[in-house]
């Protein structure tokens, strides 16, 4: 398309008579403007606000899903899904956890979910049911002292609308990819975080603090933004089983690190992968992208997933900034009949800009994980450097791991490392390890911890052993 | 302690031994020797539950229970262990943590709970430095970059940790330089009661010189065709295993 007509579309101005019902709380399957109008409506936004969903919407509706990644599922119908529906009513709701599937509880009681967390994960109508307001309270205190700003992204829209405005978009521009253009167009929940320069953010920020909210995002949408020589430690998801009504979620998530910034940023994810047949399972789209603005700056994305019947997503990062270094860790684990394609982007732009990739991929039953890792050294990248590796590790015979490593170096300066191994989970280790009297699904958990070792270090402390009861969890019954 | 009746065994439909009888008794200290690709690692193997071995024939038992019908993990906890001709690797697993998994693994199934920490520290230290272990090799991961001898060091430790009722253990002296082997049959060694048994599969003498065994079998061809005491190493050592053979064809 032309960039006059691009430009036409984008300043095209919102035409008003759209027929909404403002009262209502949900809207019928579908989407256009009036959807878009009504989602805007519903959350108070400003007028620049609406015509950039607008904006996003329109050149979604050129483009078409990527097809490239390597999954199987059946197509979207965008027309079928809801994209703004109130919470669930209370006497809609499961009235107690004797009404929670069995299964479900007992994995939360295997992940050491404290009890009064159970209810409110498993979605059951309970007010209050832990002390979340006095917990969210002190915790908003502390963080306003340091001048920390940590709220919902809607609030940010109408709060800090400056802000906002600055950054949303300028590292996942609205057009970057089908999924992220939907998003752009409907979002109606995720986080804002602002570090003012010089700060170190008192404590670790969590998504956590929002369990308790009614509805998880289909469509979330986080910015996270540190400031000159502020630090952040971000959070996000957590060890639970999460259900949800939504099938499709495609989420984006974009940081920007300006001058000695440092932002790391943690998830642990367990979207309901759908039972045996992968029925139910959510399918997750997610783009995540990190902006080393500043010289210096650092970005650290360090993940763990287990969940969702399909996951797509690369968390990556754009090192601009001289010398700004990006990371990534990652533990995917897949089982039964699950499907992921996973992996990052690391795109030197600024001169001895730094990546290190470590990723760790397990599959097991009848599931199939891609890996692809892009490193992308531009011309001005003198003296950058990359080194990645890449393991996977096989449980069983009926699964499949696949690297893609992709490289395009376009500075002869710089130095790309790749390790790449693919091993079984060897008898013999099992044996060793049965033949010292150790049961045969602790084995599997050892060496398989084992073999995740260099990215849980990573995480941070709690959500490390969190981390390791989630894969032991997911694991179970993979052997024998 | 262990009975082994007319034990046939194939691996792929290729038979491997063929009609071997083996028994050990509590207090003894027993020597496997034969030539290579015998079937001395495969008995050993066969014993400890390895899979991909097929019993065709015969039985085995350990204080009187089948061993057979039980699990790789319960003959362990039943008091049996292999020292491994070749120990595995286990990459990000420190070498203290399978210690001590496999210590809690054992002494749950006996029932007796949870070694306390500062106890089972204490046990370590006290038993590496027996082995001359630099405490440092509990925090590495199993046996990843050991050396031949470290390995093998680390096989014995892990036994004085576990204490089993039954060693075998298979060429704990391959490998192993002269000060290595005095040390690991020490360990050896320390273990022998009148309550513990040992099987020894080795090629060399020289290990028997420094643990004693009370019965020395050759196992030719999947079957123990000649059985003695301590001389007949000697024996074997000076002659080889030709002698032997013709003997028993005689
Ligand atoms: N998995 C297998 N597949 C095919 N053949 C096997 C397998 N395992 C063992 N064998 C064969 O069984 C025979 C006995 O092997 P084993 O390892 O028991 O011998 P060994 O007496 O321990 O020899 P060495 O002294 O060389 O250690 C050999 O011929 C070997 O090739
Ligand atoms: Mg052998």
């Amino acid at each position: 398309m032309a960039s006059e007509e691009m430009e036409q579309l984008v300043r095209r101005e919102y035409k008003q008579g759209f027929v909404t019902d403002i009262e209502s709380d949900t809207v019928p399957p579908g989407l256009d403007e009036s959807v878009i109008a009504f989602i805007s409506q519903k959350k108070d936004e400003p007028q620049w606000m609406l015509e950039w969903r607008l904006e996003a919407y329109r050149q979604w509706l050129k483009m078409t899903p990527p097809s490239w990644a390597h999954l199987e599922y059946p197509e979207i119908d965008y027309q079928a899904i809801s994209y703004f529906s109130a919470p669930k009513k209370p006497e809609d709701r499961p009235q107690s956890l004797d009404e929670v599937d069995p299964k479900l509880l007992e994995t939360y009681e295997k992940l050491g979910i404290p009890l009064h967390e159970r209810a409110a994960l498993a979605g059951v109508a309970v007010d209050a049911v832990f002390d979340s307001v006095s917990v969210t309270t002190t915790f908003k205190e502390k963080l306003a002292e340091a001048g920390v700003i940590f709220c919902s992204i809607s609030e940010a829209i109408r709060e800090y609308p400056e802000l906002v405005r600055q950054y949303l978009g300028t590292v996942v521009p609205q057009a970057d990819n089908f999924f992220a253009a939907l998003n752009s167009a409907v979002f109606t929940d995720g986080s804002f975080v602002y570090v003012p320069e010089g700060v170190t953010c008192p404590m670790e920020l969590s998504t956590y603090f929002r369990i308790n909210a009614a509805n998880t995002g289909q469509f979330e949408r986080t910015l996270i933004i540190c400031d000159k020589k502020a630090q952040v430690s971000y959070l996000e998801g957590c060890t639970a089983p999460m259900r949800d009504e939504n099938q499709l979620h495609a989420a984006v998530v974009e940081l920007v690190a300006l001058e000695d910034a440092y932002i790391k940023y943690s998830t642990v994810q367990n979207w309901y992968p759908g039972d045996e047949d992968g029925k139910g399972g959510i399918y997750n789209f997610v783009t995540k992208r990190g902006d080393c603005r500043g010289d210096r700056s650092r970005i650290s994305w360090t993940q763990v997933e287990t969940g969702s019947a399909i996951t797509w997503k690369y968390p990556s990062c754009m090192l601009r900034g001289k010398e700004s270094i990006g990371e990534f860790y990652s533990v995917a684990v897949t089982n039964g009949r699950q499907q992921a394609d996973t992996g990052t982007k690391m795109v030197h732009i600024g001169e001895n800009t730094r990546s290190t990739i470590v990723a760790k991929g397990i599959a097991a039953g009848h599931s199939d994980q891609a890996y692809r890792g892009l490193v992308k050294i531009g011309p001005r990248a003198k003296g950058a450097r990359n080194y990645t590796q890449c393991d996977s590790l096989l449980i069983g015979d009926k699964c499949g791991a696949h690297t893609f490593p992709y490289q395009e170096i376009g500075n002869s300066s710089a130095t790309v490392e790749h390790e790449a191994t693919t091993s079984k989970i060897a008898d013999d280790q099992l044996f060793y390890c049965r033949a010292r009297g150790i049961d045969e699904e602790d084995a599997v958990s050892m060496i398989v911890n084992g073999f995740c070792k260099d990215v849980f270090q990573e995480l941070p402390m709690e959500f490390a052993v969190e981390a390791e009861a989630l894969l032991n969890v997911t694991l179970e019954g993979s052997v024998g | 302690m262990l009975e082994v009746k007319d034990l046939h065994v194939t691996v792929e439909d290729k038979a491997i031994l063929k009609g071997l009888d083996l028994t050990v008794n509590a207090g003894e200290v027993h020597a496997i020797m034969g030539p290579n690709g015998a079937g001395k690692s495969t008995l050993s193997a066969v014993i400890a539950g390895k899979e991909g071995y097929e019993v065709t024939q015969g039985t085995i038992l350990f204080e009187g229970q089948d061993v057979l019908e039980m699990e790789i993990e319960e003959r362990a906890r039943a008091g049996l262990l292999l020292g491994f001709q070749y120990p595995i690797e286990i990459p990000g697993v420190k070498n203290i943590y399978l210690l001590k998994a496999a210590l809690n693994a054992q002494r749950e199934a006996r029932g007796e709970g949870e070694i306390p920490a500062p106890e089972f520290m204490k046990l370590v230290r006290e038993k590496s430095a027996q082995m001359q272990m630099d405490p440092s090799f509990l925090q590495r991961a199993v046996n990843e970059g050991f050396s031949g001898g470290e390995k093998k060091r680390n096989e014995i430790l892990q036994m004085l940790v576990l204490e089993p009722k039954l060693a075998m253990l298979d060429e704990i002296d391959s490998g192993l330089d002269i000060d290595a082997m005095k040390i690991v049959a020490q360990g050896v060694n320390s273990l022998r009661s009148a309550g513990r048994a040992i099987l020894l599969v080795t090629h060399y003498q020289r290990l028997l010189n420094h643990i004693e065994p009370d019965r020395v079998h050759v196992l030719v061809d999947g079957r123990i065709v000649k059985s003695g005491d301590k001389e007949l190493a000697l024996e074997l050592e000076a002659r080889g295993y030709e002698w032997v053979l013709e003997e028993s064809v005689a």
